[in-house]
């Protein structure tokens, strides 16, 4: 599905999404959290282009956890850990691999999904960045079940994950900053689950 | 925006080069990075160290010194610092008697002071931590991370400062620490927004006749908005919520009066000499006041009441000397 090459250009391609979208993911941060996300998220990935010259030639295992402690080391706030601790997993999930398939791809992203829910102590219906993960790895696995090639089950991925950013404005937040408006943060949208979104589309129209 | 920066994205270092020329004799800046530490290190007590996102000064920073912190590490504006960093201060202050982090109640600090102490444990530091959560706007229930950590943060600061400086241990300066934390609660209100350097426009918009009540520390929304009110009345709001939460009468306390950063002393006063006179009417005896700007959130106009619930001992560490930039007594 992708070799470590790919990777190294789906990661730029996720730190130029991130930039592009980064007064969007602020302003959704704005009305439920103090207005950064797309600040801190930008700044990190800023760093990892930086560092990802450094990673050429490098397994996926590596490629990933270095991304992840770039991550951690320069994000801050909470998505700084998360994100960080998700890279990292998932990087821990295929070491030493210099290819990977839909298979490793599903196991990374299993693992990745622990790791955020254990730095956050969280699970799903908490309006955060799970809400948007667990339901792509979900869809993912279904449709990978069921034989479906890698474009389509990325696909499903993404499209869950959209449907899980949807979701997020229904719920009363209970971890996390916007945790703290109680009922009146019903009706925003999770800006962590909706940069999650971004992260999967991305990988998904890079590797269609 | 309109402000004194130079670079959206120099504020922080800057700002901490500049505290550190206004006060050598006190602090010392880590090469490679934003942590203060004191500037001349202490051996042969338990090391603290706090922090959390600039824009909360003199927090962190001017609280390095004698009888509170060993390091303050700064995040970015309004964000946790990383990991990193708080391991880098964690190694400069450490001695053997260990090192104690003060972890405001924010669920981005609570996770990178974590991986930090799990970094320092790894190098076999002895390594514990409190969290503060003194903010009554916020319920504690079984589903929320429960209530932030604000202003009250200085009084531990304060007082487990104190207890290590007289030569307690890591689990009795924590204890120490814990019992500040069960004893102090805070509230706070704004009438203005403030504005987040690197994101350029007011954190939220507040119509001219509103004020957010339960604010915290971050530009972050309140828990609800009312009319503005008279500072006596807005002083019987907070003053409400908070005594409702622990049981003061009988009890002497310290109380704060913590301006957010766009309030004139002025203003905070006029909030002080109401919160006198309630207490007193109440039979709460106030034992000792700060009044002034602690834990601020940039320019923004608003303020905080904290009050602490003291006892023998914790009087005692409250009037012990402390001399820091922002805090001496």
């Amino acid at each position: 599905m992708a070799d470590s090459k790919q990777v190294l250009s789906i990661i730029q391609a996720i730190g130029e999404k991130i930039e592009s979208e980064k007064d969007y993911l602020t302003e959704l941060d704005q009305p439920i959290g103090d207005s950064d996300h797309g600040i801190n998220m930008a700044r990190g990935f800023a760093a990892v282009e930086k560092k990802l010259p450094t990673l050429a030639g490098k397994d996926i295992g590596s490629i990933l956890k270095a991304v992840g402690i770039t991550l951690v080391s320069t994000v801050g706030g909470a998505s700084g850990p998360l994100y960080g601790t998700a890279f990292m997993r998932a990087g821990m999930a295929a070491p030493g691999k210099l290819e990977i398939d839909m298979d490793d791809f599903l196991k990374m992203l299993d693992a990745a999904v622990q790791g955020v829910e254990q730095r956050g102590h969280s699970t799903t219906e908490e309006a955060t960045m799970i809400d948007a993960m667990v339901p792509a790895l979900t869809a993912m696995q279904q449709a990978a079940a069921q034989g479906k090639d890698a474009k389509t089950v990325l696909e499903a991925g993404t499209k869950a994950a959209w449907a899980g950013v949807e979701h997020t404005k229904g719920l009363v937040a209970t971890k996390g900053r916007a945790s703290y408006m109680g009922e009146r943060g019903i009706g925003h949208q999770d800006p962590g689950a909706t940069s999650f979104a971004y992260v999967m589309e991305t990988i998904s129209s890079s590797l269609a | 925006m309109k402000k004194f920066i130079n670079d959206v994205s120099q504020v922080e270092n800057e700002m901490i080069k500049g505290m550190v020329k206004a006060y050598p004799e006190y602090l010392r800046q880590l090469p490679g990075g934003n942590v203060v530490v004191r500037a001349k290190k202490k051996e042969g007590k338990v090391a603290l160290i706090s922090g959390g996102g600039s824009g909360h000064e003199p927090a962190h920073g001017g609280y390095v010194g004698t009888g509170m912190l060993d390091a303050a590490v700064p995040g970015p504006v309004f964000t946790s610092p990383t990991p990193d960093q708080i391991y880098e201060g964690i190694k400069a202050i450490a001695t053997n008697k260990g090192v104690l982090m003060v972890v405001k109640n924010y669920t981005g600090d609570v996770m990178n002071f974590e991986m930090a102490e799990e970094m320092a444990q790894a190098d076999g530091i002895s390594v514990k931590h409190v969290v503060t959560n003194d903010d009554v706007a916020v319920k504690d229930s079984l589903f929320t991370v429960g209530r932030r950590g604000v202003a009250g943060t200085v009084f531990v600061h304060k007082i487990a400062g104190a207890k290590a400086e007289d030569g307690g241990t890591l689990d009795e300066v924590q204890e120490t620490a814990q019992k500040v934390i069960d004893n102090v609660r805070t509230m706070g209100v704004a009438i203005s927004p403030c504005t987040v350097p690197a994101a350029g426009k007011p954190g939220f918009e507040l119509p001219e006749n509103e004020m957010e009540v339960g604010i915290g520390i971050h530009g972050e929304p309140g828990t609800h908005r009312e009319p503005i009110k008279k500072a006596d009345e807005i002083v019987d709001i907070l003053l409400d919520h908070i005594l409702a939460d622990l049981d003061y009468t009988r009890h002497e306390v310290a109380v704060m009066v913590n301006g957010s950063g766009g309030t004139p002393l002025m203003e905070l006063f006029i909030i002080n000499n109401h919160v006198h006179d309630v207490l007193e009417s109440k039979g709460i005896h106030i034992y000792r006041t700060f009044v002034g700007n602690f834990m601020t959130s940039i320019e923004m106009q608003g303020f905080s009441l904290a009050l602490l619930r003291l006892d023998d001992e914790t009087k005692q560490l409250l009037d012990a000397p402390a001399d820091t930039p922002a805090f001496k007594v």
